[in-house]
């Protein structure tokens, strides 16, 4: 790090030569944006070597977790604010999304109104509530997939850190943030499908969810958002800013008496971080093809806190590797034994943190070290 | 006994004069008083206890002060009201004839020119030094100006004087964690540095250095009086003798006694509450 900051060249550059792991994740979602496509779409399906369409669904679905896990990273690994609250963000940047597909699904849905979502009608509701108002419209949705989450982290994080909220009361207070979501957008007179949520997607951008193609068309769109959102993370961790946030997390007094306002530096890092998780989100929904308000759950949370502890914390690239793992050995699980998964997490963190103090990426400069 | 400002010890710090405060678009105090800090009447209770009490004191442009007291005089929270990490209840503090330290926040403090050494020293210990030496340089610390911030050739070598001056020429690497006590305390002077300030504030800043250290830090001290105003708490009374040209004696969050060395030790209070005799 200290290199970079020595040499005459940009920032990005030098900080991705340095960053080993980095290299190794966006090769391989390179690979798997090149190799998924043709595994999938050109080799016939009675093949051996065919990837069925739902495992490909499968695995973007982990990198999104991917992309959130990120998010969590940054705030979490580099400024110590630990958020058992993210999933939130990432609900909210999924619902944006959600609304997006429902009007799109127009006179097709079960009651054929035009106009109103199914629950809408059913609930008897005779317009638009003016919050769905321009959802039709693909950019906007775009836009509100980081704006909400943005705006609901700018606030949040304003008053929190105005008031010099840190440690673990700030995390209760992101548990009852998500908590908080969860009750509102359970209740049906929301506007946002109550205990369903919003489901029944048809197309996006005209397309049909439901085809391979389609489904390839978004895990590469998932791989291309999480590189570029490595990527942006990387370059944030490595400019001077990112010096000044780790900085906070190590001497926060300190920071503030060489004159950082540190609670605007936790506020831009807070409210980026929150615009991330809200794209992962975004990307989730029309590959799982539901969003309900059970993603707000707090244990969600928590359960992105753990990806990131088992992969390897302050790193970006262990959050990815955490994310993937955990989720590939949930899959494995819940199927397997589902009613020992719980148990089967919960002995994953506490070995991780017992055991893997820097996660399962800290394993691999260690052994390359002693070869070496 | 007290030694001139001029002196430049093997240390080697020659400061640039630059007409301009190089730091920022903070506000620059009016000296035209030659006073730098005025701390009038300034009264902080904590549950009932008087920390500060009516405390008065002015420290006059590139002074060298120390402060002496014994524990619980008040001294680290003179320092606290100074630097905005602590609100008093009643009283006033003027950096200057214009600036009201009481309305600012501590970034604000520190942009305006005021610098502060911990007790316990206090770095970045994942950070390099050099790094260390980056992130306290006084520059727009604004968020967005930080976000895209890029070293200039200027600003590099004054972080390569700064190193020389605080003698961590060979540390420049190394993560701030790993050094010595007194290197980090050396350290965190060399960041009181960058931040190019008018007033230092410097709570006992030899604490657990060896009898070389405490000798170089004492030459870099005297040597920073007269461009910057150094107001030096410290415990350890033949430190103190060796640098000051005023001290101020503090008891219960109040001024006892105030002058030269030789005047505050022969002072009959200051003999029977601090040097016991």
């Amino acid at each position: 790090m200290s290199t970079q900051s020595m040499t005459g060249q940009g920032v990005l550059i030098p900080a991705l030569k340095a960053d080993r792991g980095g290299q190794v994740l966006l090769a391989l979602l390179l690979i798997a944006a090149v190799v998924v496509p043709i595994f999938n779409l050109m080799i016939p399906e009675g093949s051996f070597f065919h990837l069925s369409t739902y495992t490909v669904t499968l695995f973007g679905k982990y990198l999104c977790y991917g992309l959130l896990a990120i998010a969590v990273d940054l705030v979490w690994g580099y400024c110590g604010i630990l958020s058992l609250g993210h999933t939130a963000f990432f609900a909210l940047g999924g619902y944006a999304i959600g609304m997006y597909l429902m009007r799109q699904i127009g006179p097709r849905g079960v009651y054929g109104n035009p106009i109103l979502p199914d629950f809408m009608v059913f609930l008897n509701w005779t317009e638009l509530p003016w919050f769905w108002e321009g959802m039709n419209h693909f950019p906007v949705a775009l836009l509100m997939v980081v704006l909400i989450p943005g705006l609901l982290a700018l606030g949040f994080g304003w008053l929190a850190f105005r008031s010099r909220v840190t440690g673990v009361y700030l995390s209760i207070m992101t548990q009852a943030l998500t908590f908080a979501l969860l009750l509102a957008f359970f209740r049906n007179e929301m506007g946002f499908g109550g205990n369903n949520g919003l489901t029944d997607f048809k197309e996006l951008l005209g397309f049909d969810l439901k085809t391979p193609g389609m489904r390839v068309a978004l895990f590469i769109t998932t791989v291309v958002a999480l590189a570029v959102g490595y990527i942006g993370c990387r370059y944030v961790i490595a400019s001077r800013l990112g010096r000044v946030v780790q900085g906070i997390r190590d001497a926060e007094g300190r920071t503030r008496f060489i004159g950082y306002q540190v609670e605007s530096y936790k506020l831009w890092i807070w409210v980026f971080s929150a615009a991330l998780a809200g794209i992962a989100g975004a990307l989730y929904v029309p590959q799982v093809g539901i969003i309900n308000p059970g993603e707000f759950a707090p244990i969600n949370s928590i359960e992105v806190v753990i990806w990131v502890a088992v992969g390897g914390r302050g790193t970006l690239y262990g959050a990815v590797a955490g994310a993937v793992l955990v989720n590939y050995a949930k899959t494995w699980f819940t199927a397997a034994f589902p009613e020992i998964w719980l148990y089967a997490l919960g002995a994953l963190f506490v070995g991780a943190t017992l055991f893997l103090p820097k996660g399962v990426v800290g394993l691999i400069p260690a052994r390359r070290e002693k070869t070496a | 006994m007290s030694t001139s400002p001029a002196v430049t010890g093997p240390v080697g710090l020659r400061m640039k004069p630059t007409g301009k405060r190089r730091s920022t678009n903070a506000p620059s105090p009016d000296l035209s008083h030659n006073i730098i800090l005025y701390v009038e009447g300034v009264t902080k209770s904590f549950d009932g206890f008087k920390a500060l009490n009516d405390l008065s004191l002015y420290i006059e442009t590139g002074e060298l002060r120390c402060v002496i007291g014994p524990n619980g005089a008040g001294k680290t929270t003179m320092m606290d009201v100074i630097t905005g990490k602590t609100q008093p209840d009643t009283g006033s503090v003027w950096f200057g004839q214009t600036i009201d330290l009481l309305g600012l926040s501590e970034p604000e403090i520190a942009q305006a020119g005021i610098g502060r050494k911990f007790q316990k020293p206090t770095v970045f210990p994942e950070h390099s030094v050099f790094e260390n030496l980056e992130l306290a340089m006084a520059c727009d610390k604004s968020v967005w100006k930080i976000l895209f911030a890029k070293l200039n050739a200027v600003q590099r070598e004054r972080i390569d004087e700064v190193l020389g001056i605080i003698g961590l020429k060979d540390q420049r690497t190394a993560k701030a964690g790993a050094l010595s006590h007194g290197q980090k305390q050396w350290l965190e002077i060399g960041m009181l540095l960058m931040q190019d300030p008018l007033v230092l504030l410097v709570d006992e800043p030899v604490a657990g250095m060896t009898p070389q250290e405490t000798e170089r830090t004492a030459e870099l001290l005297v040597s920073l009086a007269g461009k910057h105003s150094v107001v030096v708490v410290e415990h350890d009374m033949n430190f103190v003798r060796s640098i000051a040209r005023k001290v101020t004696v503090l008891h219960e969050g109040h001024v006892l006694a105030e002058g030269t060395m030789d005047e505050v030790q022969n002072d009959p209070q200051v003999k029977r509450v601090y040097l016991g005799e």
